[in-house]
């Protein structure tokens, strides 16, 4: 087309030119149905009228932004660091500035403005390890293989940039649960790996089956090279914490595939069901025996965006990688390098949670009471969302035992589909863009995650206070009673 | 097993860093210092990066009083912080949801903020307009530009995708291009000209590439790193106009935007300049410009923020980024507000402005010093020369190795410019970065060592490397 007259030329860079893996990419969280919620939120803000005031963004696992506060100790000594001059203030506890000086000192010119090495600032990696070797009863765990990383997300694309090659039929093929949190798929679209979808058996509460794996890995061998498994646990979307039995199963599963396990951790403190219990990915290794941990090739996650903190903002997390082989490692701290370096507040943050006050400091009182104020929460918070969402007829919702969402499941008239299918929307989002529309309340379609093909769900966070969440529960009930007998 | 040869191609094309060596040697020095080992000096100096905290430049007061009171709110009560740093305070984390700087940010950051970051460039550009809607954040500028390229690479095309790359180029650019599986395309800045950007030897490089792989993109860094030269807006134009000719993406790194030191010299942005040339350029000619926080003044390097501009993209293409900046995006809240801090500082009769006039004026004249000192002594030195440092944060001279020493390089198994080096640190604690890791002319020799350091490193570094440099020669004559 011509512009004033004068012929345009064609873009350099074009939808048909441009990398084809970038087009593959999508990310449900922050998908369409947010963008829609971002919108809404302006024209409220413009004095539109809606059915609603506010609208309530339960589609990401932000705590802070839906009110939770955050642990005072934390930010003072991360206020410290920022200020130093605030090290003459006495309203500071000793223990905050001691942590402070302390992390200032391995900082250039004593600033959180310098960069740090690539890998991380070495004495954080130092507690990171001997924060692992606590909470592993004493097994072993080496600086050298921790990396700092800008969030977890940061480490896992990492991982799977190192790992993922080939081409055709040789190209690296990557198991992930379904349902998954979408940052994986994206990834994998991102790189050109080829996903290996393994299901989560939501009969059984959302518990992995070595069978469904060893299914899913056999099929995948036919058209592609399988050889990483990620698992994430506690799950998202779906909140189950794996037993230790199943653990043992993967690791074996691994080792007999010759795997390497991607191990995603960092909802490792939000555990809240009854009998149920976070076992680290590296102790059941060890606990298996030399045949296992001296073999298996492992990489587990963590960060400072989930459990008690809920700090996402600063961007604080690392791996452990374990029995990589040297070369291979020496390539790992190559690529880490071209990044630069991760935030340097986030990995003073780090170390003030694997670091937290001790029962002698000033501030344990009140830390302690912060956390577990927030932990209790949210494991009522579980218990309530998950037994108002079973009273509701069409919604089943598996007990959230860890993390921090709900996902359950939802019958949807024959009708709605049809609807849904003439909108061109698939149904589970027509569902949660209605819910949107009508009260304001920005959920996540399963669609996004991944889910059997013929069901449908929601993912829901747990993560809003809990007198508003009763009501986020009431109104979600409410629709979707009008919603079924709309379509019926 | 994961083995070496099952991992990534693009990985293992990266090339090691020389600095790598020297940081081996450094680290254990370091070690025989600190166990009491006797050595001609007490400590090691390491100037390579471009780290001004590092190097005794001071944070400013008014960036980390705003950064500790969002961090820590309870601070705003106080009166002991100034009222514009309370503000300021409140009104960015009044931005945050939850107003804490402990959610996660928009993928695109907080509207008012990049707003205000559009004006800022716009008033910048001379009233050029700017659009908040082609601006993405990122935890720094290496990260925009790994996202950009990435969606310039296309791996299923016939031909690699290749990006015109200046010879010499910092590292990381090269990294990024290497670890997406483009190729490099080189072309030589002239340094018998001020390392200047010669059309004649873009339009060569461009022709090497043919056949060999497809040429998509021109990234070009002004003012430059490593060597210091800033671009004329005649330059500018020619490149533009080049780019535009061949059909090439502009890649413009412009974080050293306020770094500039030349009495002749004066930083104008590619963008501003691409509007002024008017039509058809200005409407066709597709950028995309970095800045950093990591620079400048501030030399917030620990932060990680960043961003990106993109002018004359098709909208649809630009829809692809936004996703991959959803996915990808990962900006630290903190150094979202150093941008509104580094782009909207103190103004005259604000309660911070005395201050921060003060502490920005002090470092200005820092780095004018250091650059003129720097520039002095490595020409006075026999067997060095130095183009002028115009811009950007390093110094890069040539050094005219003898060739015994060359030769003894060789024997080592080394480059003779990371040999050059590597002797620098064991005999006088120096470290400095060999030419070679950043790519030159065949057969020449370069150091770089940074400039945004206190005078009184600078002078240290300049003393050591006299002592060093005339001995060295000396004995390799």
């Amino acid at each position: 087309y011509s512009l004033n007259g004068v012929p345009c030329r064609g873009k350099v860079l074009t939808v048909d030119n441009m990398n084809p893996n970038v087009k593959r990419v999508e990310y449900a969280v922050r998908g369409p149905i947010v963008q829609r919620a971002v919108q809404i939120e302006k024209e409220l803000r413009e004095g539109v009228k809606k059915p609603f005031t506010e609208v309530i963004k339960a589609n990401i696992g932000d705590a802070h932004a839906m009110g939770q506060k955050p642990i005072t100790f934390l930010r003072q000594v991360l206020a410290l660091c920022s200020y130093p001059e605030l090290l003459e203030d006495n309203k500071f506890p000793e223990d905050a500035k001691k942590r402070a000086q302390r992390i200032l000192g391995a900082c250039g010119g004593h600033s959180i403005g310098a960069y740090s090495a690539s890998q991380g600032i070495e004495c954080v990696r130092q507690d990171v390890a001997r924060y692992i070797e606590k909470r592993d009863g004493g097994i072993p765990s080496n600086p050298d293989n921790i990396y700092l990383s800008t969030g977890a997300s940061d480490a896992i694309v990492t991982m799977l940039k190192l790992l993922v090659c080939g081409e055709g039929r040789d190209r690296t093929g990557v198991m992930i649960s379904i349902p998954q949190y979408p940052l994986y798929s994206a990834a994998l679209a991102d790189l050109g790996a080829v996903q290996i979808s393994y299901y989560l058996d939501e009969e059984k509460c959302w518990s992995l089956d070595v069978a469904e794996l060893r299914r899913a890995l056999n099929a995948a061998r036919q058209h592609c090279n399988p050889r990483v498994l990620c698992i994430i646990n506690p799950g998202n979307p779906t909140g189950q914490v794996q037993s230790r039995q199943c653990i043992e199963d993967v690791i074996r599963f691994a080792k007999e595939e010759h795997l390497f396990l991607m191990a995603d951790e960092v909802y490792q403190d939000n555990v809240y069901a009854e009998g149920c219990k976070f076992h680290s990915f590296k102790k059941v290794l060890f606990e298996m025996g030399p045949e296992y941990s001296s073999t298996v090739e492992m990489a587990s996650f963590h960060s400072t965006s989930k459990c008690y903190m809920g700090e996402c903002g600063f961007r604080g997390g690392y791996m452990e990688v374990i029995n990589m082989d040297p070369e291979v490692k020496t390539q790992l701290t190559k690529l880490v390098s071209v990044r630069l370096c991760p935030p340097v507040p986030g990995q003073a943050l780090l170390d003030l949670v694997v670091n937290p006050p001790q029962p002698d400091e000033p501030s344990y009182i009140t830390f302690m009471k912060e956390r577990t104020a927030v932990l209790s929460a949210l494991a009522e918070k579980a218990r309530l969302t998950e037994q108002t969402f079973n009273a509701v007829p069409g919604i089943t919702c598996n007990p959230v035992q860890g993390a921090m969402y709900t996902f359950p499941r939802i019958t949807l008239p024959e009708k709605a589909i049809d609807k849904a299918k003439e909108e061109g929307k698939v149904p589970d989002m027509y569902y949660c863009m209605r819910l949107l529309e009508e009260e304001g309340i920005c959920l996540v379609p399963g669609s996004g995650f991944g889910q059997r093909e013929g069901t449908f769900h929601f993912r829901m966070t747990i993560l809003p206070p809990t007198e508003k969440l009763k009501v986020v529960l009431q109104k979600i009930r409410d629709f979707h009673v009008r919603f079924t007998q709309e379509f019926s | 097993m994961s083995v070496l040869q099952e991992i990534s191609q693009n990985v293992r094309s990266i090339k090691q860093l020389e600095y790598a060596v020297l940081a081996r040697r450094a680290n254990q020095i370091q070690k025989e210092l600190s166990q009491g080992v006797r050595k001609p000096y007490k400590e090691l100096i390491d100037v390579c990066w471009g780290d001004p905290h590092s190097m005794d430049v001071k944070p400013l007061t008014f960036v980390r009083q705003v950064l500790a009171a969002c961090v820590y709110p309870e601070l705003m009560s106080s009166h002991k912080l100034p009222l514009d740093v309370r503000q300021r305070a409140q009104w960015l984390l009044g931005r945050c949801d939850g107003g804490s700087v402990g959610s996660y940010l928009a993928p695109t950051g907080i509207p008012e903020i990049v707003q205000r970051m559009s004006e800022s460039i716009r008033s910048r550009d001379g009233g050029v307009p700017c659009n908040p809607d082609n601006i993405f954040i990122s935890p720094g500028s290496q990260w925009s530009l790994t996202n950009i390229i990435q969606v310039l690479v296309n791996n299923e095309a016939p031909l690699r995708t290749g990006i015109l790359t200046p010879v010499p180029c910092h590292v990381t650019t090269i990294m990024s291009i290497k670890s997406l599986g483009a190729a490099v395309i080189p072309y030589f800045l002239s340094e018998e000209h001020g390392w200047a950007l010669q059309v004649e030897e873009l339009q060569r490089a461009l022709e090497s590439a043919k056949g060999g792989c497809n040429p998509v993109a021109l990234y070009v860094i002004n003012p430059g790193n490593p060597a210091g030269y800033v671009q004329s807006r005649k330059s500018i134009q020619e490149v533009i106009q080049f780019a535009s000719e061949k059909r090439l993406f502009l890649l413009a790194d412009e974080v050293y935007q306020d770094c500039v030191y030349g009495k002749n010299s004066e930083f104008v942005s590619y963008k501003r300049v691409l509007a002024e040339m008017g039509p058809p350029f200005s409407d066709t000619v597709e950028l995309a410009s970095f800045h950093s926080v990591s620079k400048g003044f501030m030399g917030e390097c620990g932060l990680r923020g960043g961003y990106v501009e993109l002018v004359n993209l098709d909208p649809n293409v630009v829809k692809y980024i936004f996703n991959l900046i959803c996915k990808d995006s990962t900006t630290p809240v903190l150094a979202h507000f150093a941008m509104d801090l580094m782009m909207n500082p103190p103004r005259p009769g604000d309660p911070s402005y005395p201050l921060y006039n003060q502490q920005t004026q002090d470092i200005k004249n820092m780095l004018v010093q250091n650059v003129k000192t720097a520039h002095e002594v490595v020409n006075s030195l026999p067997g060095f020369s130095c183009q002028p440092v115009e811009g950007g944060a390093f110094v890069f001279p040539r050094v005219f190795l003898p060739p015994r020493a060359i030769q003894k390089a060789k024997e080592e198994g080394m480059q003779p410019d990371t040999f050059y080096c590597m002797r620098l640190l064991e005999e006088m604690g120096v470290l400095v970065s060999p030419g070679c890791e950043y790519g030159q002319k065949e057969g020449t020799y370069h150091i770089r060592f940074c400039i945004m350091a206190s005078q009184d490193i600078i002078d240290q570094v300049l003393k050591r490397l006299t002592t060093f440099h005339t001995k060295f020669m000396k004995d390799f004559s």
